[in-house]
């Protein structure tokens, strides 16, 4: 018997293994299309750095692993641009003002983005309305809201927090705001993946039956999902103070990209399926995309042209691959 | 003995102008195997709504362990001892089976000890859920509840479409729960398996609770006619509830063609090797335990699949299907077990079935209003659908989203229908419907092809059987020959007893 079991150890040991390959598989091509793309930047051009695509990243990174976080959980969250906006100006008023307060200030800035999202996923369980349609209109109200509190760019931000996302650490191909970005990433997600939310998060994305009958509390669980997504939304808006020194209430094109990335980083937008490393890669890959095509003199319009086109290709790609995997098992 | 465990009374529940439950009740004894009975629509699945807290009631109370309690999620019901497995598992498809036990918090040893003894002791628990098979998860779902050790498990349905072999391991451990401190509330269409294993029937009809009785050899009788009512007055055998008359099958021309000609069609993994010939007026049953090829071969027949060899002759013409549009062209129609699979859910009764006959490209142009509304009248009068909830399919019964599923094939000038398990999970009243209709269609010079569940089904409905076992048709016989025991024994591969081919 105890043979028997071992043996039956070590099989689900290999299948773990195969597993875990299989199941990051994307993530795994993912990094290696990112790594060539990174070979054929520096032929362009030599002198080019990662950290100044970190940098530009970072905002959006955030949107990204936010929107995946809500996405993995079933829902979509379209304010995710607005709060960023909206937490972007806030902090560049109040460090302005307060340049030593500005500790304070941070932590201040990320509980409003985690009472956002509360209030997105609140609306959302309560009225009953679909997500997307909630969502949409609470884009509208916190980019008002944005404007109500700085009327145009203007604001300030401390040097530490401008310095704490530049360079490199110890080397320079590690590139500082990378660094921070896994580490805040992966030091919410970790544990989090690991709890019983972290479980109903995916649950619910899954199967909102099984899961309910499972006994997840579904309410409380999107709403913890939506305050993630403002909690890193408010740090998305949090590393646009850093990177640009101002606060702008005219939020950037985040809501698309961050989208976008978690397509291509392998989140279903069913729910239910995906990581935040995917996403993270997705961005960078976009970002490197546009780099390149500028140094190779495309017309700006139609880069984004071939931007698009590449990215409904490389999900096809991944659709028929897993199909294929599938039929092949 | 006199102290219940579980106990319901008087209970209401409405739902908007419509009463599911008048005056529902229920006692459980500590350590019983309690059937609870009731025909589509009698308020069953109401009813487990509100012990398991999934929807509140009304009016009425109940009674766990001496406590009146009003639970309002599953998670309550279960943290107060009562544990439900329902037809389709509480199993989160994108979680690893570990992490649906981590989300249940269920004790994972425990878990690991009821695997053995129910016949899937080689499940990989890292394997992630989607990937298995939905027998497979029925039973992981039923092993999670037992592991939770609950003071009433409520069992809805959930043998309803586990194979042979594991459902026997399911009984067993329905079985140890006799004599107990522990409960069992079991619902099950299957009256064989009811009278096998329960210890009392309550019977509930238009959402009362009509009566409760002591499952003893004969009570079947008394189940159906209390599940009936007394304003059924069909005639029917004693002792064969669900008996249709059949008139005998016209003798075949000689020469014409079979309707639908199989002839060594073999498909994925599974399906080898199968021919047999199908023809007008004959209802053909097909029995096979689970994944031994059926689903593919009803997904070749369907043009949902392409053969990976053989060749399918349609009155003697081969035919070659790439698209379902190609098999109803040549008047051959699947009416699958899983009702959302075939019909809009969310669309109206009228809209599904008009919709076959909408839906070819070849006729565009404008609806005949009033051509539609008598299509749908007469298929709603011929198969008696229950209407009061016809704005959306979804809020039909089991029972009437399945007439709706025959329904619109009807007068389409289909010639062969496909019914994979047409009756899972459907009430017995029902059932008797759909065969009685299954003969008429029959007689009417369609041919039905019949894969069921059921084994008892081939001699009710059938005039013929087949047996696939292992991708292959390993029996054919005649329906008056085809007993039960014969028909198991052929779908577990084993050789038919000389008797049984001689008779």
């Amino acid at each position: 018997m105890t043979a028997d079991s071992s043996r039956l150890e070590r099989a689900s040991a290999r299948g773990a293994i195969a597993r875990l390959i299989q199941s990051d598989v994307w993530t795994v091509a993912l990094i290696v299309i990112f790594v060539a793309l990174y070979v054929f930047t520096v032929l362009l051009r030599e002198n080019y750095r990662l950290d100044a695509l970190a940098i530009a990243s970072l905002p959006v990174a955030f949107a990204a692993v936010g929107q995946a976080i809500v996405v993995i959980s079933g829902g979509i969250d379209l304010s995710v641009g607005s709060v960023m906006a909206l937490t972007n100006v806030i902090a560049a008023v109040l460090l302005e003002s307060y340049p030593e307060l500005a500790v304070p200030i941070v932590l201040l800035v990320l509980v409003i983005g985690l009472a956002i999202g509360t209030v997105n996923g609140a609306l959302v369980v309560l009225s009953r309305v679909p997500d997307i349609v909630v969502t949409l209109a609470m884009l509208f109200v916190w980019a008002g809201a944005a404007l109500l509190v700085l009327g145009t760019p203007g604001g300030g931000s401390v040097d530490w927090l401008n310095d704490a996302i530049k360079g490199g650490l110890v080397v320079d191909y590690l590139p500082m705001a990378l660094v921070l970005l896994l580490v805040i990433v992966f030091a919410i997600w970790i544990p989090l993946r690991r709890s019983r939310l972290g479980l109903s998060i995916y649950a619910i994305g899954s199967d909102q039956l099984a899961a309910f009958r499972s006994g997840v509390d579904i309410a409380r669980t999107k709403i913890a999902a939506y305050a993630l997504t403002g909690l890193f939304a408010s740090l998305g808006g949090l590393s646009l103070t850093a990177s640009t020194g101002i606060g702008t209430p005219i939020p950037g094109p985040y809501l698309l990209l961050s989208v976008a990335a978690i397509v291509l980083g392998g989140v279903s937008l069913a729910g239910g399926r995906g990581g935040l490393l995917g996403p993270i890669v997705g961005i960078y890959i976009l970002g490197l995309i546009r780099a390149d095509l500028t140094f190779l003199g495309v017309e700006p319009a139609f880069s984004t042209v071939v931007q698009g086109v590449i990215m409904v290709a490389v999900v096809m790609i991944g659709a028929y691959l897993t199909l294929r995997r599938r039929r092949a098992t | 003995m006199s102290d219940l465990l579980l106990e319901a009374n008087g209970v209401v529940k409405r739902y908007g102008s419509v009463v599911a439950l008048r005056d529902a009740s229920l006692a459980i004894r500590p350590g019983e195997i309690h059937a609870l009975m009731g025909a589509n629509g009698a308020g069953k699945s109401t009813l487990v709504k509100v012990l398991t807290g999934a929807v509140p009631p009304d009016g009425g109370d109940i009674v766990l362990k001496g406590e009146r309690r009003r639970a309002h999620s599953p998670a309550e019901a279960r943290r107060s001892g009562l544990v439900s497995v329902y037809q389709e598992p509480a199993i989160v498809p994108d979680l690893t089976v570990l992490e649906n036990l981590a989300l249940t918090e269920t004790p994972v040893d425990a878990f690991r000890a009821q695997l053995e003894p129910l016949g899937i002791g080689r499940l990989d628990l890292r394997a992630m859920a989607g990937t298995l098979p939905l027998a497979t998860l029925r039973v992981i779902d039923f092993a999670r509840a037992l592991a939770i050790e609950p003071d009433v498990l409520l069992l809805d349905e959930m043998t309803a479409a586990l194979p042979a072999d594991l459902t026997a391991g399911v009984i067993e451990a329905i079985k140890r729960f006799r004599g107990t401190d522990r409960s069992v509330i079991f619902i099950s269409h299957r009256m064989l398996e009811v009278a096998g294993l329960c210890d009392r029937a309550t019977v509930l009809r238009n959402g009362a609770t009509v009566g409760v009785v002591d499952v003893t050899p004969g009570a079947a009788d008394d189940i159906v006619s209390l599940m009936l009512g007394p304003g059924s007055d069909e005639p029917r055998a004693p002792g064969d509830p669900t008996a249709v008359t059949r008139t005998p099958m016209p003798s075949r021309v000689g020469d014409a063609p079979p309707r639908l000609a199989v002839q060594g069609v073999a498909a994925g993994r599974q399906l080898q090797d199968v021919s047999f010939d199908l023809h007008a007026g004959e209802v053909l049953g097909l029995v096979a335990l689970e994944g031994q090829g059926q689903d593919e071969l009803f997904e070749v027949l369907s043009g949902q699949r392409r053969p990976a060899a053989g060749e399918l002759l349609v009155d003697g013409a081969p035919a070659r299907f790439g698209h379902p549009a190609d098999a109803i062209r040549a008047g051959i129609v699947l009416v699958p077990a899983d009702r959302s699979a075939a019909l809009l859910m969310q669309r109206p009764v009228a809209e599904n079935v008009t919709l076959p006959r909408v839906a070819r490209p070849s006729r565009w142009g404008p609806i005949n209003p009033r051509r539609e509304r008598a299509i749908v009248r007469r298929a709603i009068e011929r198969l008696q659908i229950d209407t009061r909830a016809q704005s959306e399919v979804r809020r039909l019964s089991g029972g009437n989203q399945q007439k709706v599923t025959i329904a619109r094939w009807l007068d389409a000038g289909v010639r062969t229908y496909l019914f994979y398990d047409p009756t899972r999970g459907i009430d017995i009243r029902t059932k008797r419907e759909i065969y009685a209709l299954t003969r008429e269609l029959a007689e009417g010079g369609a041919a039905v092809l019949l894969f069921t569940s059921e084994l008892d089904e081939i001699h009710r409905v059938c005039d013929r059987a087949i047996v696939i076992f292992g991708g292959r048709v390993v029996h054919e016989l005649a329906a008056a020959a085809a007993d039960e025991p014969t028909l198991l024994r052929a779908a577990h591969g084993l050789e038919s007893r000389p008797a049984g081919s001689a008779a």
